[in-house]
């Protein structure tokens, strides 16, 4: 079938191009024609009037936790795959800390299964170590043959230096990042942020000095074997300067942080809302605004939900006995418009690469191409559009956000992949007639 | 002469006047407490229960026997962890209970929150008997009171709590409390045993034992979990007692008669030696009978105010 968008304007950081109200035509699914179209172009295609919203390649979210195989009761890939369309993301990349973890070719293939048929394209992270257990290294040439694009025991970092070393080393073979939860395990016991409010509110506390010692250790160990490290969810402003000074020296360093990072600070879990219970903790305005600053300067490549859903029961009880995460895929786009975009932190073009190019560029994914006879990978945004979070409407099968009832400008309105498309709680498959 | 809150939490945030109400009520059942008959009618027909989630010998009869004297009906929960195991959630007991139409929960649980998320799924008055190493507001009341009796004023008093400041809630709760009530409050202990950022809390803290005696009127002594994970801040008890403990060589080489709280139970030899422990300048029994008319006043105080 040929569907036309029209009068939307189209940015692709990766190549460049910012046009105006201008057109695409698909056939199919594919790119057909781009700019001027003529009236046979159009006679016989559904149209979608775009006016005022951006179209942009795919979004892509590089850390999430689709829960299957194992906690199917919280999400499964479909679920998932649901909830990222809805955000807006037509490409995930899953975390292996499944039960069993990913950690071997057959639960590659099955969660590749899973995805198949759906619109949003997964890819699997393994785990570094077998079982993620920090002893031995996973068998990483199967898993990649398997289909799997970079390897993280996240939940935790790689136990030891030891075994961090033999990572970088053999994920090197295969241009294959290194995905680390940075945390040292030795002062990781605590619930919440260190700080006056941890003192004030009676929790364990996590100190920051945790997550800047493991950046540090894995920097180092990265410029050592040169292999390449990806920093999921930066949130202190240590780690932050660590990770820019290793940039500047040349270092294979990248980095992602969460929506909530950049939001909300550790004054939000007063209120002892295991909804504000993640980790790495929500820390401090001064975090928050480092955080910012190295978004606006690259330092920070990619940002990412790291979507952790919860079922109700665990998360409706004592906060230290909360499991850590946020539901976080059908809020990133909203929340990254309306804390960077609108606030002039942030253009929009640099919100794309780190919403869509860099995670795919750090995952060796390619980059979907606009030109004609790609098949259409597109995120239609309105940018201007005033919503309010709702966590009853969400798709995944998780409901536990702190975002709710949040007023939020901008939402990504219809995603395009795989030849369907998906706007407005519906599903189109593009290759029919 | 109501509170300005239906429940007990903590002494965060609690106005001058409440703690003030507290005190002032906790006298009047001070004086019942000597008579021969020491119960009154106060809270007849009203049911409380004790929610304890962690074991507290004296917390639990200081409140049930608070309970009786005011003849509420009083029931005992307590919940071992090996029963929280095995399934019920803290929300579903507290709809059971709930259900059984009591009045009042006094709670304890190793959760820092725990009683302030019981105020968002149920309806009773909440008390807060312990929370993590949050609150424990009725300590601290007792503890104020206790230092009204004898010193006569909390207005600018000189007051050093001494002890792993970091993991007390007896220590969070008494700082909030003195501090609203206008006392100089200071904190001494190993330095592994002060949160970072204390200072921010309007306190003073102080590493010498000797400095602490000296400059301070009244010594509220923690006791140093000897069991727990708070064991490992510092090297030896050998060491703590010698550098933290109060001996009355201590106190005679500072020719301080200082007045010395300890909320027990004593680790004797530790923290207090025996001869200071069971010395003039302590009112550690003192406190025992002060924390059940306390106890009383909260009781009465937030019971009576449906």
């Amino acid at each position: 079938m040929k569907i036309v968008l029209k009068n939307v304007d189209i940015i692709h950081p990766g190549e460049n191009i910012n046009l105006k109200a201008t057109s695409v035509l698909l056939t199919d699914g594919m790119i057909s024609k781009l700019g001027e179209l003529t009236n046979d172009d159009i006679s016989d295609a559904r149209e979608f009037d775009y006016s005022g919203k951006i179209l942009v390649p795919g979004l892509f979210d590089i850390h999430v936790h689709l829960r299957e195989p194992g906690r199917e009761d919280e999400e499964t890939v479909v679920t998932g795959c649901n909830s990222a369309a809805t955000g807006g993301f037509t490409g995930v990349a899953c975390m292996p800390n499944t039960e069993p973890a990913i950690d071997s070719a057959e639960v590659v293939k099955f969660i590749k299964e899973q995805a198949s048929n759906h619109l949003v394209d997964v890819f699997p992270v393994a785990a570094a170590s077998l079982g993620r257990k920090g002893e031995i290294i996973s068998p990483m040439a199967e898993l990649i043959e398997a289909g799997v694009v970079a390897f993280s025991d996240d939940g935790v970092a790689v136990k030891t230096a030891s075994v961090l070393r033999r990572a970088f080393e053999y994920a090197n073979m295969y241009n294959a990042p290194i995905i680390e939860h940075c945390e040292d395990e030795s002062l990781a016991d605590g619930t919440m942020n260190e700080g006056i409010n941890s003192t004030l509110l009676g929790l364990p506390a996590l100190p920051s000095v945790a997550e800047d010692i493991i950046v540090s250790r894995d920097i180092l160990m990265a410029e050592y074997t040169g292999g390449r490290v990806h920093i999921a969810h930066i949130s202190t402003k240590n780690s932050v300067n660590l990770v820019r000074e290793a940039k500047k020296k040349g270092i294979k360093v990248t980095s992602e942080v969460t929506p909530h990072h950049f939001t909300l600070t550790d004054d939000a879990v007063k209120t002892y809302d295991t909804n504000m219970k993640m980790n790495p903790p929500l820390r401090t305005q001064e975090d928050v605004i480092a955080i910012i600053k190295g978004l606006k300067d690259g330092t920070i490549d990619c940002i990412a939900s790291d979507h952790a859903p919860h079922s109700i029961e665990e998360k409706e009880s004592e906060f230290q006995l909360a499991p850590n995460g946020i539901v976080g895929l059908e809020t990133i786009v909203g929340l990254s418009f309306s804390e960077l975009v609108h606030k002039n932190k942030i253009s929009i073009e640099d919100l794309i690469r780190k919403l869509s190019i860099n995670p795919r560029k750090i995952l060796n994914i390619p980059i979907p191409k606009f030109e004609v006879g790609a098949i259409a990978n597109f995120t239609i945004i309105d940018p201007d559009l005033v919503w309010t979070v709702d966590i009853s409407k969400f798709k995944s099968k998780s409901k536990n956000s702190p975002f709710d009832k949040r007023l939020l400008t901008g939402k990504a309105i219809a995603v395009i992949n795989r030849r369907k498309m998906y706007f407005d709680n519906q599903w189109f498959d593009l290759s029919g007639a | 002469m109501a509170l300005s809150s239906r429940h007990l939490l903590g002494l965060q945030g609690v106005p001058r006047e409440d703690i003030q109400t507290i005190l002032d009520t906790a006298n009047t059942f001070r004086e019942i407490l000597e008579r021969p008959i020491k119960k009154v009618p106060t809270l007849q027909g009203k049911t409380i229960v004790n929610l304890f989630y962690e074991s507290s010998t004296r917390t639990r009869i200081s409140f049930e026997l608070a309970e009786k004297r005011l003849s509420a009906d009083a029931i005992n929960f307590s919940v071992s962890v090996s029963s929280v195991s095995k399934g019920e959630t803290l929300k579903d007991t507290m709809k059971n209970i709930e259900a059984m139409k009591v009045d009042m929960v006094v709670v304890r649980h190793s959760a820092a929150g725990t009683p302030l998320y019981l105020t968002k799924i149920c309806n009773s008055n909440i008390i807060n008997a312990g929370d993590g190493t949050h609150e424990h507001p009725t300590q601290a009341l007792l503890d104020m009171y206790s230092i009204r009796q004898k010193v006569g004023r909390l207005e600018g008093l000189k007051i050093c709590i001494v002890g792993d400041i970091a993991h007390s809630r007896v220590a969070l709760s008494n700082i909030f409390g003195l501090k609203t009530m206008g006392a100089k409050v200071s904190v001494c202990g190993p330095s592994t045993m002060i949160p970072r950022d204390i200072n921010n809390l309007g306190i003073d803290v102080i590493y010498d034992i000797d400095e602490a005696i000296q400059e301070n009127e009244v010594l509220n002594v923690l006791r140093i979990q000897l069991e727990r994970k708070a064991r490992e801040y510092f090297p030896s008890i050998r060491e703590y007692a010698k550098y933290f403990g109060i001996t009355q060589e201590r106190l005679d080489k500072n020719g301080k008669d200082i007045l010395i709280l300890h909320p027990g139970p004593i680790n004797r030899g530790v923290e207090l030696s025996s001869e200071v422990a069971d010395g003039s300048s302590q009112i550690i029994l003192y406190q025992v009978t002060n924390g059940v008319a306390i106890r009383m006043a909260v009781l009465y105080l937030l019971g009576t105010l449906n």
